[in-house]
């Protein structure tokens, strides 16, 4: 049976890795990441997981170590932040390609410079083009959840690919909060052992990752791109099946109060929590207002997106990340893409909030909207602004 | 959009375009690169090898009778062999249109 506790986020992460029974950890220390990873080095010292905890030298080679070892038919873990993530893009790539379902936790951390150990999605917007299946936690349960999912997906034939679960830094990795961790036995009904459909084995030698020539790379390309879309079915019927399994049900895009909105706030991460409690004091005011909490990133959301947002007036889109471009935020132009492919037109305004650590309160929430019914009155031309700034 | 330039259809690419072939990299036509060819004097080849040894691919190989047999299918003309060979045997002559 499984067990309900107070536990600090991270560590109910590591425990929950453990409780899945992963065989090789490779993994470089970065807050805000840290205590994932020596919990779970501990947890491999003192002899309750048994696996191969690779100390690496750096992100870049945690990675390498984990595509090495899935290769070799491995069940993988890894997890950083930020600028350790950053090192280790160019292997992610590479995870991807090579179709191999490694799992990574990442304690969202802004990027430098200025350097910044606090939270935002910084590291979540340089991953987004990198292949990995994307999903968005909201709370500490949420964390425990989608890890136990992501393998599940991750090693899934139809899948095969790795799998990021985003935590937002801070706000949840170093919160402690009431988790049920299910039992190992509990888990090991959802989430079969892992059988690698290729692996790397002398008696049966293959070539993975070699050269793709011009003749093939296109090809590759658009085998890895079929993947990725073809996951998002796989993605929500083990949701589905974690629901019976567990009694937690999770879907893509989680609404609250949507039905009846004018005004729809869509976000990702733990900010959501907040914004829940700025839209209920806005209810009790009779404002009709709900939030779209994108849930599943990568691949993106677009049905459940339209379906979510197709009869409000007025949206507005939160980021946590610049994108640098000078007209729009990361999260937005995607939803914005999504609008426009379904004739959607309702007034968008792009909110870049929470950069490095800022808090997002539920009074910022309450501004949002009232500025955003004010310049949509105004008919104001659509755009961005980060908020919070001091002149 | 009719015009393809794959090799393969992507639907039967292995995983993650692996190969499960070992050595097919020999099947892979390197020779179309080159500008220039080698071409062998075998009036002043000694037979030593070094042409055999130093070819970065596998143009040259063993043949009963001492000397070394070229295959163009794999030369890129980098005149490796031609910079190496000890008796000058060996001469780089550049390919016509």
């Amino acid at each position: 049976m499984g067990r309900r506790v107070g536990m600090e986020v991270s560590i109910a992460a590591a425990e929950t890795v453990a409780l899945i029974d992963v065989d090789v950890v490779a993994a470089y220390p970065i807050t805000p990441q840290t205590h994932i990873v020596e919990h779970l080095s501990e947890l491999v010292a003192n002899g309750h997981l048994d696996a191969e905890f690779v100390p690496v030298e750096s992100e870049h080679s945690a990675m390498s170590v984990c595509v090495g070892a899935a290769a070799a038919g491995a069940r993988t873990f890894t997890s950083t932040s930020s600028q350790g993530y950053a090192l280790m893009v160019e292997i992610c790539y590479i995870a991807s390609s090579m179709r191999l379902p490694i799992v990574m936790a990442v304690a969202n951390r802004a990027l430098s410079a200025p350097i910044s150990i606090w939270n935002d999605h910084a590291d979540m917007m340089l991953a987004r083009d990198t292949g990995w299946i994307q999903t968005v936690a909201e709370n500490g349960q949420e964390v425990v959840d989608l890890l136990i999912h992501a393998y599940r997906v991750a090693e899934d034939h139809r899948v095969l690919l790795p799998v990021m679960v985003n935590l937002d830094g801070f706000t949840l990795s170093h919160v402690i909060e009431p988790i049920e961790l299910p039992s190992k036995e509990e888990i090991q009904k959802y989430l079969p052992p892992y059988k690698p459909l290729l692996r790397l084995d002398p008696k049966n030698p293959v070539t993975m990752g070699p050269v793709g020539v011009p003749e093939i790379y296109t090809e590759a390309k658009k085998a890895q791109d079929e993947a990725l879309k073809n996951s998002k079915k796989v993605i929500i019927e083990a949701w589905e099946e974690f629901a019976k399994h567990f009694g937690r049900t999770y879907r893509p895009v989680e609404t609250y109060k949507c039905e009846d909105a004018e005004v729809i706030l869509v976000m990702m991460g733990s900010i959501a929590e907040t914004a829940m409690r700025a839209v209920d004091s806005m209810r009790a005011r009779g404002k009709k207002v709900g939030i779209a909490r994108i849930r599943l990133f990568r691949p993106f959301p677009v049905e459940e997106l339209v379906a979510a947002l197709k009869n409000a007036r007025i949206l507005a889109v939160i980021d946590r990340a610049l994108s640098f471009n000078g007209h729009v935020g990361p999260l937005c132009g995607e939803v914005k893409s999504v609008l426009f492919d379904h004739g959607l037109t309702p007034y968008v305004w792009n909110y870049i909030a929470g950069l490095g650590g800022r808090d997002v309160t539920v009074e910022n929430f309450m501004e949002m909207v009232d500025m955003v019914e004010a310049r949509a009155a105004k008919k104001e031309p659509m755009g961005y602004e980060i908020i919070n700034v001091r002149e | 959009m009719a015009k393809e330039l794959g090799l393969h259809s992507w639907r039967e690419l292995a995983l993650g375009a692996a190969i499960l072939t070992p050595g097919s990299a020999s099947e892979l036509k390197t020779g179309d690169w080159r500008s220039s060819r080698p071409v062998v004097d075998y009036e002043k080849c000694v037979k030593c090898g070094r042409c055999y040894i130093l070819c970065p691919d596998m143009v040259y190989s063993p043949r009963e009778d001492g000397y070394y047999e070229l295959n163009y299918y794999y030369c890129k003309g980098c005149g490796i062999c031609a910079q190496e060979c000890p008796k000058g045997a060996i001469e780089m002559v550049e390919e016509g249109e």
